[in-house]
């Protein structure tokens, strides 16, 4: 590990990140029943427009301000299509291992602090329990060993990060090509002194998901969705995180397309604008406007992968699969389970990678010629990331489109909540029980939003109704700290 | 040696005949801190960082000459809390994206932050409009972070012997120029291994197709203060750590 303490940096940083807050409307119809929930949240508008007419190489290291708690997977999607700008199609075999590592260090980091913190108060309490009580304090209180576990896993994904980038956040990893750093054997030593740990943390994390799910079968209907997932998949069909062909399969799990070379994404992938939404509403061609929403993230990618490449995490993939009975688990609480299988994955992924001698190789850099076009996608804790960019003959970017995780289950976010909503709307006024369960739902897809508002997980919410004749019938909001308010 | 001298900070410093403050202290290694000045070049006097107070009146220790018995304060709370007032200007009157930028680690403004115990821009940005020059096959000039010191200009010309750029308008509209027929750096007479190209104190001017590529760690201001890199003091034995 880099000796931190001496790292001279001031982070100005003028462009301040919006504060994550949601937003849920609830249209109703004539019976009161909700017709249509639009779930509102702050999006990444206005990036694509600020990143034209940059310099290319710096893209990688732009994007990571796109967000607080997943800049590695920006960074790492960016420096993959900057990698094609520049004519490289294969990095060394060290460089992808050592970009792998960074990204199995990244999901483990990113997955461990989304249940620890944001989730498992729900799952522990129960969703209706005392909000006193329901937050990452009483985790603390009544299972402080959980929670030990929680933060050294963590911790650890950090350390990964870490040592590959030089930083825990805005690190410095890729350059066009390839790495700008040979892992040393040192290094490499202090991560798999943890490791054994941390892979017994990991599997005790599947077995409390498998356990919260599988006996609670009212969390089995609990905003479910019988979805199309879209994810990447290895060449023999494997979980893989960041590099492989792109797999959609209908709810039945038979396959709308396989293997697709990402690069051709606008073919099988259209966005559209709604005028309500800062958020594109993507969907998969073949299926149209309707129907072709689908899900992404740990859920999409456990459902559509053929077998894990590591053994405990094939093992508890098993499991899950047997739990919906060999089809797919359509269950948005499920969410939480394939995430820690992730977790399992990346934990034993890190311990392989750290084991191969080609991670400590120093053959870093590829060059190629110059290309006008590069598209990279990989397979973020939230889901599959889409970065585009075309650039002009002067190195500057032209142009720039990208498809964040958060985006691909705009379409399941809403109606996830709209399924929440019809079940626990009681007449036409908004109770702290429904917020509630609203919350919970959302939370199963780890937006993107909670990333700004992590610190205790509660990210401020609002929700209105709406009746037929447009008329907002009640408001309520509940803010950071909790706190709960009608507002109308 | 001459015998005359100047006291800066209570020490007696000796300087010659035609010395200014500024290279009597560089010479007997006291820190004023600076970022318009380079030792080889001609003073300029621009940025005021090197504001010291010579007998009761503020002035800039780069263009004041030496005289003798002058009592210099230089290390005094009151100045370093001018000097970081300074700093944040220049900081929020550009649009310097510290986590994102190239030269983070090398970059003597943010070093002379960090130096200055500076945490944040302080005042409200002036997010100016700059241009971006990516003309030239080699080099990219990025306005946003010219802190207008001048260096690449008298790099330009008094050790290329050219005359590639010059600042031009007034107050807020200030801005580097290039003294090229169509303003662009591509029709310019500069070249990759000029001075000019190399000297930005803060990453305006960079080598095109490079980034990122010393790990963070491993950069300037990461091994060493920007009071001991300017002072020189980099010897051999500390620079090792780069390979380690
Ligand atoms: S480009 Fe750099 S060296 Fe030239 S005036 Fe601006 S800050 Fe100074
Ligand atoms: S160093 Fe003296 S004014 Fe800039
Ligand atoms: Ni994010």
């Amino acid at each position: 590990m880099s000796n931190n303490k001496n790292l001279r940096r001031i982070a100005v940083d003028p462009v301040t990140r919006v504060e994550g807050h949601g937003k849920i409307t609830l249209l109703l119809d004539e019976q009161n029943h909700v017709r249509e929930a639009r779930f509102h949240i702050v999006e990444f508008r206005g990036f694509e427009k600020f990143i034209q007419g940059r310099p290319y190489w710096e893209v990688p290291y732009f994007v990571q301000r796109l967000c607080g708690i997943c800049p590695v997977s920006h960074h790492l999607a960016a420096a993959k299509a900057v990698d094609q700008l520049v004519g490289v199609d294969a990095l060394t075999p060290t460089s992808t291992k050592l970009r792998k590592l960074l990204h199995f260090g990244q999901t483990l980091q990113s997955h461990a602090l989304h249940f620890f913190h944001l989730s498992s108060p729900d799952l522990l309490f129960g969703f209706g329990s005392n909000l006193e009580h329901r937050n990452i304090v009483g985790v603390i209180e009544d299972f402080p060993d959980l929670a030990l576990k929680g933060v050294r896993l963590r911790k650890f994904g950090q350390q990964v990060i870490e040592v590959i980038s030089g930083k825990r956040i805005h690190g410095a990893a890729t350059v066009p090509g390839g790495m700008n750093k040979a892992l040393t054997i040192e290094e490499r030593d202090r991560l798999l002194a943890d490791i054994n740990d941390v892979l017994i943390w990991a599997q005790d994390a599947v077995a409390l998901n498998e356990k919260i799910h599988t006996e609670h079968p009212e969390n089995h209907g609990f905003a479910r969705l019988n979805s199309n997932y879209l994810s990447m998949v290895g060449a023999d069909g494997k979980l893989e995180l960041y590099h492989g062909g792109l797999r959609a399969s209908r709810p039945d799990g038979s396959k709308i397309f396989d293997q697709y070379d990402y690069r051709g994404y606008t073919h099988i992938i259209r966005e559209e604008v709604r005028s309500w939404s800062y958020m594109k509403f993507p969907y998969l061609t073949e299926l149209g406007r309707e129907n072709g929403w689908y899900r992404v993230g740990p859920l999409a990618r456990i459902n559509n992968c053929d077998y894990i490449s590591t053994a405990l995490a094939e093992a508890a993939r098993k499991r899950f699969v047997a739990f919906g009975n060999g089809g797919f688990v359509h269950d948005t609480l499920a969410y939480h389970w394939a995430r820690m299988i992730e977790v399992l994955h990346s934990a034993e992924s890190i311990h392989e990678l750290l084991l191969d001698p080609e991670i400590l190789g120093t053959d870093l850099v590829v060059k190629g010629e110059k290309r006008e076009e590069g598209i990279g996608v990989i397979e973020a804790p939230r889901g599959t990331l889409f970065h585009h960019y075309t650039v002009n003959e002067d190195g500057t970017i032209k142009k720039a489109n990208l498809i964040v995780s958060t985006t691909s289950n705009n379409q399941a976010m809403n109606e996830s909540v709209r399924s929440v909503a019809n079940e626990y709307l009681d007449g036409n006024e908004i109770t702290e029980g429904l917020l509630n369960h609203l919350e919970v739902a959302i939370r199963a897809y780890d937006p993107c939003l909670s990333c700004a508002t992590h610190a205790l997980g509660k990210m401020p919410l609002e929700i209105e109704l709406i009746d037929a004749a447009g008329e907002a019938i009640d408001r309520m909001s509940k803010a950071s700290n909790g706190s709960i308010k009608r507002t109308l | 040696m001459s015998n005359k001298t100047i006291t800066i900070d209570d020490i007696e410093v000796p300087f010659e005949e035609g010395q200014t403050i500024m290279d009597a202290a560089l010479a007997a290694e006291i820190y004023i801190p600076h970022l318009c000045h380079k030792p080889g070049l001609s003073p300029h006097g621009s940025c005021k960082l090197c504001t010291v107070d010579v007998d009761g009146r503020a002035v800039s220790a780069c263009t004041l000459p030496a005289a003798e018995g002058q009592r210099i304060d230089n290390n005094t709370p009151a100045l370093n809390e001018v000097r970081k007032t300074i700093t944040q200007m220049l900081f929020i009157e550009g649009n310097h994206l510290c986590p994102s930028c190239e030269k983070s680690g090398d970059c003597t403004l943010q070093a002379m932050a960090y130096h200055l115990g500076m945490l944040d821009g302080h005042f409200p940005q002036f997010y100016p409009q700059r241009e971006l020059d990516a003309s030239h096959p080699t080099l990219v000039l990025d306005r946003d972070r010219c802190i207008l010191c001048e260096l690449c200009v008298r790099a330009s010309r008094e050790y290329d012997g050219k005359d590639v750029f010059a600042i031009s308008g007034r107050n807020t509209n200030r801005q580097l120029i290039v003294n090229s027929a169509t303003g662009r750096l591509a029709d310019s007479d500069i070249e990759t291994d000029d001075m000019a190209a190399h000297i930005c104190p803060v990453g305006a001017i960079l080598i095109k197709d490079h980034g990122y590529e010393i790990p963070i760690g491993r950069r300037t201001f990461d091994l060493h203060s920007v009071a001991e890199s300017d002072l020189g003091e980099i010897k051999l034995s500390n620079v090792r750590h780069h390979d380690e």
